[in-house]
């Protein structure tokens, strides 16, 4: 009988380093779209609440905490990240499991902002996308969405057949950066001008 | 050049896919003239355009841009659903 291993969208291609910086995976959660039908956005937040102890999201944010999260991803679309979602929502939205969906890469590391804004169209100045914030925009001329956990934590996320070319992009990237970061007068330059 | 999503804020164009002008769909499905324009005239106005654009990398929203031809202001940025096509 075939034995068959379930593998992570970036197996054997992470953790990569460049400089300070470092792109690794995300321990893989259970991930399920919310969408809530019409008019039942009010009662889909309450339902939430009172099961996972996190409200709907607002454009653009996250709530909840660590293991248990919800994070918007789109117009009258959230993700939520780690349980098991109560059944009870199913009666406020449509729920689509989305866990082995996306590759979900956490890149760390001071100038992680510079890799990103290489591969997004994105402001991720410090006073415009601060922790919390979250946006579905384009990564490497792929749908995708950008969030921040933490000054120096990001996660990046695209669809999982694309995980090898994401991987590539950032990869590079931070390559480039941390080369421009390591290189004394332009570092020193940078360093003068970062948010 | 920058649109202002409902929903997302400020965004870069590469976001947006661009669809057409806005028009509204004639009544009924009775053959007509109206139908005829609405499926092939189409204005090139030297100025105030509505077209329907789509946020297509972000938060998949269709709009209505109300923007001027001639300078390249972006006039308004309206939900579909919310502003009728």
């Amino acid at each position: 009988m075939v034995e068959l291993q379930a593998e992570s969208p970036g197996e054997g291609r992470l953790p990569v380093t460049a400089g300070d910086l470092r792109l690794s995976e995300v321990v893989r959660e259970r991930m399920t779209w919310l969408a809530p039908y019409k008019g039942q956005a009010a009662a889909l937040s309450e339902a939430m609440q009172a099961a996972h102890g996190m409200g709907w999201p607002k454009a653009g944010r996250m709530t909840g905490r660590k293991g248990a999260r919800a994070m918007w991803f789109g117009r009258d679309m959230a993700l939520l990240i780690g349980p098991e979602p109560d059944p009870g929502l199913a009666a406020h939205a449509a729920l689509v499991d989305q866990s082995d969906a996306w590759a979900v890469l956490a890149l760390e590391g001071p100038g992680a902002p510079e890799v990103l804004a290489r591969l997004c169209p994105l402001d991720l100045r410090d006073q415009v996308f601060k922790r919390g914030h979250v946006a579905r925009t384009e990564v490497a001329h792929m749908a995708g969405a950008i969030a921040r956990m933490g000054a120096d934590n990001w996660r990046i996320m695209v669809f999982r057949s694309m995980a090898g070319t994401l991987i590539h992009e950032v990869e590079t990237a931070m390559r480039r950066v941390a080369a421009r970061r390591n290189s004394p007068r332009e570092g020193a330059d940078r360093a003068h001008h970062l948010p | 050049m920058r649109l202002v999503c409902p929903v997302c804020g400020e965004r870069d164009r590469r976001e947006f896919y661009y669809q057409g002008a806005a028009l509204a769909r004639p009544d009924g499905s009775d053959w007509g003239p109206d139908w005829e324009d609405y499926l092939h005239n189409r204005d090139n106005p030297a100025g105030v355009t509505r077209d329907l654009w789509q946020h297509e990398q972000g938060c998949g929203a269709w709009l209505i841009v109300t923007r001027d031809t001639v300078t390249h202001e972006v006039l308004a940025v309206a939900l579909a659903a919310e502003a009728g096509a």
